[in-house]
């Protein structure tokens, strides 16, 4: 019961984390049809920033500065870069970013090294929130997940209550008409775009302490943000937390399961048939497939996501 | 007196090749209900978009002519400082936020009223007075009414931002005959009750006529026939013109 606990709460965590990266990420493509590669570089830039001017200011002051910082990068790559090309489609666009997201890797890599950078929890807040029977649950894996659930929370009152969140979930919907109505639409979007890669940066603050920063952070959660916007649907913020908690509840309690897929065979009644090769293999390694194949049975069983609307 | 609209030569190009629209002449009086009709493709569309400055988002340019806003050469003003202006256009489709409630729908267009009129944000009694249907269902998602009442949406919306032309593309189609011409019978009130300046497109070339004051017939991207709707009424010269038959007599002012 406990075991089971932490693996819940692990997950949980996990999946706020992946969620933070995925909501600039899903709004941009549901307002612009924009799938932005280089979102998740974003994320990674945010844990360097914090990383460099958490020194000088502090651990707070890092957050804060990270958030800013990659906010004012995602406005300059949408304005000097991304709009150049809007003319010529949304393969381009794609292609840009892809692009974008190599030139920020190596960036990064020239600028502090492949390997990951001393990024790591300030020594105030190393201390056990909570203990579950006899495993510790750190203060800062909480920080994270509430870091999130704020996130969560903002994101959505600012959606639902402001004039802005009004004209945004609009555009998500359907970008021409909210121009017919009298907004701005480039500059929405604009505004969009940055306040989305400024999630990621704080993401990427947030975690890069409890996960090792290095240039390998992007490849690392760029992919599993993906998934998250395909199986909860592009565009839908509700949807991507869905999927999010979802991927990382099933990762987590994945990785504790020490059964082999011979015992699976087995409690089904089916110990001979089972191949030679798979009877030794554990649930846990193959944990990090899981979200990819739980992808391709909702591209195979409802195209749209979970809370999809778009073909 | 300066009309609401007018067209002079207007063409328009999609992608540089596809030419959807070659010399269109329309005016819209300051109070009038006029009516643009004509065949699936003809071109309809693609005069309300260069009117209300959609193009652009369509790959769409127009390459010759004129289009006048009370007077106001309005070329290459973009779509949000038109509607800003008082242009407000009814797309094809209705085009209602469908995840959104109602009354959230109707708040989107009250930004049109920026730099005109004192905004109001809340309460719609004047736009519900139209529409009653809508005021019992303001909390619904728009997503989950019915055609009719999407459409009644799509107008109430546009009636929000406080139009002083008012542009519908397709009022009626995919419409049950009695919610068409309700539809109708609203626009028409609209067009009195306001004084308000209407230019609807539609293909139920009768329905339309009985409320519209003055038509107006595109084929192939040309206008070909214009006149006053009784005249129009006149079935034969417009069938004839339908099915690309003989040249009937454009028929006078
Ligand atoms: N976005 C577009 N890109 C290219 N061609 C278009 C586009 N929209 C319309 N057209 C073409 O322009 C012509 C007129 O279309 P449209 O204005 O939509 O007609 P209508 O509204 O009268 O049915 C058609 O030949 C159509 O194929
Ligand atoms: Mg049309």
């Amino acid at each position: 019961m406990d075991a089971f606990l932490v693996a819940l709460l692990n997950g949980l965590v996990y999946g706020l984390l992946v969620f933070m990266v995925s909501a600039g990420l899903t709004l941009v493509f549901g307002m612009m049809g924009v799938l932005n590669f280089a979102h998740a570089s974003f994320y990674m830039l945010g844990a360097y920033a914090a990383f460099l001017s958490g020194r000088y200011i502090g651990f707070w002051g890092g957050l804060i500065v990270a958030t800013l910082a990659v906010g004012l990068v995602g406005l300059f790559s949408e304005r000097l870069l991304l709009r150049k090309v809007r003319s010529f489609g949304h393969t381009q666009e794609l292609l840009l970013t892809y692009g974008l997201f190599f030139v920020l890797e190596e960036l990064v890599k020239l600028l502090f090294g492949p390997t990951p950078v001393a990024y790591r929890v300030p020594d105030e807040l190393r201390f056990t929130a909570f203990t579950i029977g006899n495993s510790q649950f750190p203060f800062f894996r909480l920080l994270m997940g509430a870091t999130a659930l704020l996130m969560f929370f903002g994101t959505y009152a600012a959606l639902r209550f402001t004039r802005i969140g009004l004209i945004v979930r609009a555009a998500v919907e359907r970008p021409q008409m909210v121009s017919a109505l009298g907004h701005n639409v480039p500059i929405v979007f604009s505004g969009l775009f940055a306040v989305g890669s400024a999630l990621a940066g704080l993401a990427g603050a947030v975690a890069g302490m409890y996960y090792p920063t290095s240039p390998a952070m992007a490849h690392e959660l760029g992919s599993i943000v993906f998934v998250v916007v395909v199986i909860g649907g592009l565009g839908s913020l509700n949807g991507a937390l869905a999927a999010s908690l979802l991927i990382g509840v099933m990762t987590s309690f994945a990785v504790g399961v020490e059964s082999t897929f011979g015992d699976l065979f087995r409690a089904l009644g089916l110990g001979g048939l089972a191949l030679p090769g798979l009877e030794a293999v554990q649930f846990s390694s193959i944990a990090g497939v899981l979200p990819y194949a739980l992808m391709l049975l909702v591209l195979l069983w409802r195209p749209a996501g979970f809370a999809g609307n778009r073909a | 007196m300066t009309a609401a609209l007018e067209i002079a030569g207007l063409s328009v190009a999609y992608g540089g090749a596809v030419q959807a629209l070659s010399g269109a002449t329309l005016t819209v009086p300051e109070d009038g209900f006029v009516v643009l009709l004509g065949a699936n493709g003809a071109g309809k569309s693609t005069m309300l978009k260069a009117i209300s400055g959609l193009l652009p988002f369509e790959n769409g340019a127009v390459t010759a002519g004129s289009v006048r806003f009370f007077g106001e050469d309005i070329a290459g003003i973009p779509s949000h400082r038109l509607a800003r202006k008082g242009m407000l256009h009814v797309r094809e489709g209705r085009c209602v936020f469908p995840n959104m409630s109602v009354e959230d729908n109707l708040s989107t267009a009250t930004f049109a009223l920026d730099g005109r009129t004192p905004r109001k944000t809340r309460g719609f009694d004047d736009i519900y007075a139209y529409f009653p249907q809508l005021a019992a269902r303001r909390g619904t998602a728009a997503g989950y009414l019915s055609g009719g009442e999407q459409q009644m949406l799509a107008i109430g919306r546009a009636l929000v931002g406080d139009p002083r032309l008012l542009l519908v593309d397709e009022a009626s189609l995919g419409l049950a005959p009695l919610i068409a011409r309700e539809i109708f019978d609203i626009l028409g009130r609209i067009n009195q009750d306001r004084r308000l300046a209407i230019l609807v497109v539609e293909q139920n070339v009768a329905l339309a006529l009985r409320h519209a004051a003055y038509g107006y017939i595109l084929e192939n991207g040309v206008i070909s026939l214009e006149g006053k709707a009784e005249t129009l009424m006149d079935r034969e010269a417009i069938s004839s013109r339908y099915l690309g038959g003989g040249h009937a007599a454009v028929a006078a002012h």
